[in-house]
């Protein structure tokens, strides 16, 4: 227990700084490499980390696997939610220009925003039941 | 709102299935995947009126016009399908619930409701989209929740059939996204419409050939053509009874409508296709199947697994329909695409009747059970005289499409061989109705009574289309007519 002191002390520290890069990722994706697919990798990225040095229970009492598992069909929702705003807005499935009426460039930011945040969401929690239903296994 | 159908086609089931996975409770979610299939056909009856009267529908997805964009297109061809395919959706899930309550584990039936949409969207997707790569994208999430969907069978053989379907999947899956990048690399544009266009302007050249050989087998292995069959008997018979009707009647068929796209709207359209024995493969590989798979369905023990042997060799008719490649011929094959869904899907709801009262497929539990199901085990009959092809059922009416097709290409020895592979059918379809009506009663045939009617009237429906369809072909022959016309303009 004492020789992964610098182990426990480093993820402690990296911990949010991971998941603010994630979310750097998350928001630079619209005009940048980067998107909610990478995004939400790292942020399950920091997760397995913890679970990895501190144990599986404790990752579990940050992040319960209901939680995860309820991420997956969210993030589909976001995604199909901001395709069916656009037709009732009176335009096609997912085309953002119809989210701003003032300007179509802000409406492709916003629509590709929520879209990847979607994505997040989704990849976040999949990553994450993954990771717990393999490490749960045997036990 | 008419013009989003072809849109909300697609997003009401991937809509539910999140939904289903959300609510987390069987019957809720049954409620939600009820409600999601009885409103499909609505959408498709209502996009192929709209088709028929005025010509192809296009949807830019997202707003960005094709060929750049995402085309959801629907003509005759895909329209009859999206038709066949959201029919038997709603047929299907009233149906459901009792038999899936049943056969599988009560926390896993959200999943399965979960499953089976996405497959439904799947499968919906392929038929309307225009775009080469989004048809890869969902036949993959179609063949996903089908695995998953197999492997939830009652049975722990239905994990490895579900596996072997996986890896089998899989690579077919790969040689048509290979052979998609192939055309690609060559045209530079994955719309249908488009890279027909630039085909003839590129002409036959080495990547196109082996673009054509790769689509050409990815696509065999998951419609099930003759030597790549291995993965489907296992699959439909250890699968539970909803996805086995459901699968039998429509994941074939997506296959084979996307193998008659790429064949005749696209490679057709160059000269690549008319220099090439495609047509004599077809036609030998179609007959392997009719025969093959027909004798290995005559020694098979468990009915349902029989029956699926009996699916390949029916799919043997609708590619002996792309091989012979004239107009009756290619109408054959749809028609056949069209009917033998309605009956299989039909005989494997009997089954799956069957399943629910006794528990068991097995040929010596089924001896006498017509006496205990009397109207159950009559719908079996009727569905099997249609695929054995008898005059005044469904399948009496491919086969003769398939039979004039051969006629007019001088081909008579096909019809000899029709007839003749007909005749095993009647060997195994007969073999089961022998057993079950005139045999004494099996031990477990002693629990049997009539299937409930939550269960037996969905069953009827489509024994009744079965002999609908046998006698008024308008809707049937008709449409497949006009898909077979806009499927071989391509050619002209």
């Amino acid at each position: 227990m004492k020789l992964d002191l610098i182990l426990r002390v480093a993820t402690k520290l990296l911990c949010p700084f991971i998941l603010l890069f994630a979310l750097y990722v998350q928001f630079h994706g619209d005009y940048g490499p980067g998107g909610g697919f990478q995004a939400g990798v790292i942020a399950a990225a920091m997760v397995i980390l913890y679970a990895i040095t501190y144990g599986l229970e404790p990752a579990k009492r940050a992040v319960p696997p209901a939680i995860a598992q309820a991420m997956i069909p969210l993030g589909v929702l976001i995604f199909a939610g901001t395709g069916v705003a656009t037709m009732l807005l009176g335009d096609n499935f997912l085309a953002y220009n119809a989210l701003d009426h003032h300007s179509p460039v802000h409406g492709q930011h916003l629509g590709i925003l929520l879209v990847e945040l979607g994505v997040l969401v989704t990849v976040a929690g999949t990553m994450v039941a993954v990771f717990y239903a393999f490490a749960g296994r045997g036990r | 709102m008419n013009s989003q159908l072809p849109a909300l086609q697609i997003v009401l089931p991937l809509l539910g299935a999140v939904l289903c996975a959300v609510l987390r409770k069987g019957n809720l979610a049954w409620g939600v995947a009820l409600v999601t299939s009885l409103a499909m056909p609505v959408i498709s009856g209502l996009m192929l009126q709209d088709v028929l009267a005025s010509g192809p529908i296009s949807y830019a997805m997202g707003g960005w016009a094709p060929p750049f964009g995402i085309e959801y297109r629907v003509d005759a061809a895909s329209g009859f399908l999206l038709l066949l395919i959201s029919l038997i959706g709603a047929v299907i899930m009233p149906y459901a619930r009792l038999s899936i309550a049943a056969e599988i584990a009560e926390q896993d039936v959200p999943w399965f409701y979960t499953m089976y949409l996405l497959c439904l969207a799947g499968l919906l997707g392929i038929a309307i989209t225009g775009d080469a790569f989004n048809a890869f994208v969902f036949l993959e999430i179609s063949s996903l929740s089908t695995y998953a969907m197999i492997a939830m069978g009652k049975d722990r053989r239905a994990l490895l059939a579900s596996y072997q379907y996986l890896i089998m999947g899989t690579i077919g899956a790969t040689f048509f996204v290979a052979g998609v990048g192939l055309l690609y690399s060559m045209t530079g544009s994955l719309n249908f419409v488009d890279v027909a266009d630039r085909l003839a302007e590129v002409g036959t050249s080495r990547p196109i050939l082996a673009a054509l050989g790769l689509i050409t087998v990815g696509m065999s292995l998951k419609l099930a053509l003759f030597p790549l069959h291995v993965w489907l008997p296992n699959a439909y018979a250890f699968a539970p009874s909803v996805a086995t009707a459901f699968l039998a009647a429509t994941a074939t068929k997506v296959a084979v409508y996307l193998m008659l796209r790429f064949m005749f709207s696209i490679f057709g359209v160059s000269t690549t296709l008319a220099n090439l024995p495609i047509g004599e493969i077809f036609v030998t590989l179609a007959l392997a199947a009719m025969f093959g798979a027909s004798i290995v369905a005559i020694f098979q023990e468990n009915v349902k697994r029989m029956l699926a042997y009996s699916s390949v060799a029916q799919i043997g008719y609708i590619t002996l329909g792309i091989g012979i490649a004239n107009q009756a011929g290619l109408t054959g094959g749809i028609v056949h695409l069209f009917n033998h869904a309605i009956m299989k899907a039909a005989l494997f709801m009997v089954l799956g009747a069957v399943v629910y009262r006794i528990g068991s497929v097995k040929i010596d539990a089924l001896a006498g059970i017509g006496r205990r199901m009397p109207i159950t085990m009559g719908a079996f009959v009727i569905a099997g005289l249609s695929i054995i092809g008898t005059p005044g059922t469904a399948g009496f009416i491919s086969k003769w499409y398939l039979a004039v097709g051969a006629f007019e290409k001088g081909w008579w020895w096909l019809v000899f061989l029709l007839v003749t592979s007909s005749l095993l059918s009647v060997i195994y379809i007969g073999r089961v109705i022998e057993v079950t009506w005139f045999r004494p009663l099996s031990k477990e045939g002693e629990k049997a009574s009539e299937t409930p009617l939550s269960m037996l009237i969905p069953t009827l429906i489509l024994v009744a289309a079965t002999i609908y369809f046998g006698i008024d072909t308008s809707l049937t022959a008709g449409i497949a007519s006009k898909a077979a016309d806009a499927l071989l303009a391509g050619l002209r």
